[in-house]
């Protein structure tokens, strides 16, 4: 029994071992080391587009159901094919330059900004040693390069000419820049607690008996969870933080005046993005690969997917904010939030559990309801109507 | 005082509920209310109008528009064009278009033709997949393309279809009785 | 003339909104004048949709006319009926009977819900939300729309009012299902408000949002929901009381700040009284003719019917404000004179007043709130 779970938690492992065994047999053995990082490398290729895609179509029919509607389910059984149909309507359509644009910056930006959205990939643990490269400053690595996509952003904008997409790249710079305050500080916790910012050993940490020592199960994990997801919504561009691309106000903002197969590139970054940014924060607060019973790839994607299905959710649901109260939210909310979960989390370490409840419970609900009480400005009113005869 | 972020969390079960129901529900309770159209096709209703046809009984010979031209003065946007046809012969009017376009670029199917036609020949049609690649020549349909019968009258629209075809039975009965009426003298001098 | 330089010296960011945008509502343009992201000075730019509404109906047969002016307002072809039937027949002196009128104010709410329901829609679709809302009230007004068709033959060009009456009277499975209809619906708005009036992003971005005082709004000439989100409490079927609105109990509700929220809830509370119209009108329908007998021949011959020289104004509280039909007639089958007083047009003359000093995504869902229609704007 012991032996058939195991067979298949490692199973893409295992079969990367025997590929590399079976060359071994008539390879040199430096060829071998290179064919395990190309096998790495093509994987990881496949996948983000891949992930990309089928993104797409799921994010299409959630969007549809809650709408009650079909969502696409032409082409292929239920649409399957909807994203390769798609694709092919990408690569042949024209590709429009703005006889005013910045030609090479114009062209440059949605190549580059899709560097950052694979490379994030390599440190993404997706099963039990399935970490492409373990770096053991794994999250730091992500973090930084995941950084990377606001130039790119802001490079196709300015580039473009158009003033849609120069507000859209301003509004992008003010954004991504600003919550990624928050997001690094709301990982602060969490590299405390695991002594490490390997995003193996933090996943390690969070086994326990039964797998379940999420971090998310504790009150500064559920604080930082909530926190680091909200930024990574607002970090890869979903709504309600969708500003720099608000199409009701800005048309597409700073993809504006980019089509064809440029403007998929786009696209592809925002979508791998999203599935990376989920991909991190299952890793960080939700146990990454951690899990009972089922295999710990099945874990990892589930998870994922359940967090890129609830960005869908919001996306179904939520008005987008303005562009002065996203950034009122991050630096008079978030941001002392997140300074003041630090400190609980570091108690945390030093107190015994039980006692540990006691204290940071409350701890953060006033803190919370403080923020709530300060931020009076954004909180809504109620109105009463008269009805006049 | 209601909790900050209620509001939001209302809107998301609101949502999810509607995206559970979608699985389950009737269209008009919640589920999917879209119609997958050329599959499917929404519910024809009686009184529906497009653009008009030209009525005729048995053949399409015995077509009921005289040419008076009533439509073609009356339509709001000036898209009927008709030309009465001559005798052979004597070159007299002979009460039957030769020439009876509509060109449906032009026509709003506001249904005035209908409501004016003394002799019950144009009425409303329910066809709406009317297509054409040229918007010049092929969009002005020609008397062959209008011609209807009167089964397909009364098939569409029962409703307005059988009390004209009972009044006019009546006025032809009537005319009949009151040919009758008139010969008898000849006959018996 | 604008200055286009700001305080620091820096020029002002020019910005075109349309004529293609995603949330002008049509061919509007507004040329917007900014300072980072906040408003300095907006120019509405209107006549993109143009198409010589009054001159046609100068030149057309008075019935002929009832046909256009369902392609003003095209969401409630209903509302544009009965202003215009409403003048022609002050004009000529002729009254619809008991059940005609009924059906016109079961018709005109109608199509007051449907249009509220879009307006909200599209409101939250500038917002920002993907289409959610909008699909919630597509799917209720679908239901509406197959009332509409039912009984005059189309969906949204309805064409359905004559003078003296209406085209076509109602079965009593028609008048039944819209009983259905204004029962079911409550439980809609429910759901609808579940999901947007306390949602807090909703609240941030329209509380306190373009507000519009209440003597700007008179001095303008604002009407409708636009303005008794203001305060001023003047509604035409209370005002005027015209066709039988004098005989329905309903309220009219009114607004504190006049801001984009205001005009928000305004039009879901006027959706309820609506429907409390709805329910007495649908209780109290009298058998009867359809069409007055004075107006019975002019349906075969348009052009038989001369009204005497005179004028007339007849005007109604539609969805989007007072709809007013001026009629000038010098005894011949066209109107000498026509004029529409458009409420979308009116009402869009504040839009600076309310924009200026507010953020760009501010000025898209202020126009989304004063509700225009470019059909009606540019006729």
């Amino acid at each position: 029994m012991k032996e058939i779970e195991f067979f298949v938690d490692l199973i893409f492992v295992n079969a990367k071992g025997w590929c590399l065994d079976l060359l071994g047999h008539f390879l040199p053995d430096w060829t071998v080391v290179l064919v395990s990082i190309i096998i790495s490398a093509v994987v990881i290729m496949v996948l983000g587009p891949l992930v990309m895609m089928y993104l797409t179509l799921l994010e299409r029919k959630v969007i549809g159901r809650i709408q009650n509607r079909y969502g696409p389910n032409r082409v292929g059984k239920w649409g399957l094919l909807q994203p390769i149909a798609d694709g092919i309507k990408m690569f042949t359509k024209e590709d429009i330059v703005p006889a005013q644009a910045d030609k090479i910056i114009h062209f440059l930006a949605p190549v580059i900004i899709v560097i950052p959205a694979l490379m994030v990939f390599l440190v993404v643990p997706f099963g039990e040693r399935m970490t492409a490269v373990n770096l053991n400053i794994g999250l730091l690595y992500f973090i930084a390069v995941s950084s990377i996509t606001t130039i790119p952003i802001f490079m196709g904008s300015w580039a473009s000419r158009n003033k849609y997409s120069l507000l859209g790249g301003m509004r992008t710079a003010a954004q991504m820049i600003s919550y990624e305050v928050p997001m690094t500080l709301s990982v602060v916790p969490v590299i405390m607690m695991s002594q490490s910012l390997s995003t193996n050993t933090i996943v390690m940490t969070q086994a326990g008996d039964m797998d379940l020592h999420w971090f998310v199960f504790t009150p500064w994990g559920l604080v930082g969870f909530v926190i680091f997801f909200l930024c990574a919504v607002a970090e890869c561009n979903r709504p309600p933080f969708d500003l720099p691309e608000a199409e009701s106000e800005l048309v597409a903002g700073f993809h504006t005046e980019y089509s064809g197969m440029k403007f998929a590139l786009f696209y592809m970054a925002e979508y791998m993005n999203a599935f990376t940014l989920c991909g991190i924060a299952t890793t960080l607060f939700l146990g990454g690969w951690q899990g009972p019973l089922f295999p710990s790839w099945l874990w990892f994607f589930g998870k994922t997917f359940l967090l890129i299905c609830v960005m869908i959710w919001f996306r179904g649901t939520f008005p987008r904010f303005r562009v002065d109260q996203l950034m009122g939210f991050a630096w008079k909310f978030l941001l002392p939030l997140t300074l003041i979960n630090i400190p609980v989390a570091a108690l945390w370490f030093f107190v015994p559990e039980q006692l540990a409840w006691i204290y940071s419970v409350p701890i953060l609900a006033v803190s919370l309801w403080g923020l709530v009480k300060l931020n009076r400005s954004f909180v809504p009113e109620k109105r009463i109507y008269p009805l006049a005869d | 005082m209601t909790l900050f972020g209620t509001g939001v969390l209302k809107g998301l079960i609101v949502t999810l509920k509607n995206f559970a129901t979608s699985y389950f529900r009737k269209p008009d309770n919640g589920g999917i209310f879209t119609v997958q159209y050329p599959e499917e096709r929404a519910k024809e209703i009686e009184s529906f109008r497009n653009f008009p046809f030209l009525v005729y009984d048995g053949t399409p010979e015995k077509i009921r528009c005289v040419a008076c031209g009533i439509c073609e003065r009356e339509c709001p946007p000036k898209c009927i064009h008709i030309v009465m046809e001559t005798e052979a012969g004597t070159g007299k009017p002979a009460k039957r278009p030769a020439v009876f376009e509509i060109d449906y670029g032009l026509c709003m199917n506001c249904g005035m033709c209908e409501d004016v036609c003394p002799f019950d020949s144009i009425y409303m049609d329910h066809a709406f997949e009317v297509t054409a690649s040229d918007r010049t020549q092929e969009l002005v349909r020609p008397k062959e393309t209008l011609l209807k019968s009167n089964d397909y009258f009364l098939k569409i629209r029962p409703g307005t279809a059988t009390p004209v075809d009972q009044k006019r039975r009546a006025a032809e009965e009537k005319k009949k009785t009151a040919q009758a009426a008139a010969t008898p003298p000849k006959t018996n001098p | 003339m604008i200055n286009t330089k700001s305080l620091e010296g820096s020029q002002m960011l020019e910005i075109n909104f349309g004529p293609q945008h995603p949330s002008t509502h049509g061919v509007f343009r507004m040329n917007v004048f900014l300072e980072g992201e906040k408003i300095c000075a907006l120019k509405p730019v209107m006549g993109y949709l143009h198409r010589n509404h009054e001159l046609i109906a100068e030149n057309l047969p008075y019935a002929a006319v009832m046909a256009y002016t369902d392609r003003l307002d095209y969401f409630n072809s209903m509302a544009n009926n009965f202003g215009y039937a409403l003048a022609v027949e002050k004009l000529a002196d002729i009254e619809a009977p008991e059940r005609a009128a009924y059906l016109r104010v079961i018709m005109a709410e109608l199509a007051r819900i449907v249009n509220h329901l879009m307006l909200i829609g599209f409101l939250l679709n500038d917002l920002g939300a993907f289409f959610t809302p909008v699909l919630y009230a597509f799917r209720e007004r679908e239901k509406i729309l197959d009332i509409f068709e039912e009984v005059s033959g189309s969906r949204m060009m309805c064409n359905y009012f004559r003078f003296g009456g209406v085209k076509r009277d109602v079965s009593a499975e028609t008048l039944a299902a819209i009983k259905k209809i204004v029962a079911g619906f409550p439980a809609f708005l429910e759901e609808f408000e579940a999901l947007l009036t306390e949602n807090e992003i909703l609240c941030m971005r329209c509380q306190n949002v373009g507000v519009l005082p209440a003597d700007l709004a008179v001095n303008a000439g604002i009407t409708g929901p636009v303005l008794r989100a203001s305060g001023v409490n003047y509604d035409l079927r209370k005002v005027d009381a015209y066709g039988l609105y004098d005989r329905f109990d309903f309220k009219v509700p009114l607004g504190k700040k006049g801001d984009v929220y205001d005009r928000y809830y305004v039009r879901v509370l006027e959706m309820r009284e609506s429907l409390k119209i709805l329910e007495q009108a649908l209780a109290k329908i009298p058998q009867g003719d359809i069409l007055n007998k004075k107006a019975l021949p002019f349906l075969k011959a348009p052009r038989n019917f001369k009204p005497a020289v005179g004028e007339a104004y007849g005007r109604i509280e539609s969805p989007k404000g007072e709809l007013g039909y001026y009629l000038v007639s010098d005894g011949t089958p066209q109107p000498w004179r026509y004029h529409v007083r458009a409420p979308s047009l009116i009402n869009l003359t504040v839009l600076e007043d309310m924009c200026v000093g507010q953020k760009v995504a501010d000025a898209i869902i202020i126009l989304g709130s004063i509700d225009i229609v470019l059909g009606e704007t540019d006729r």
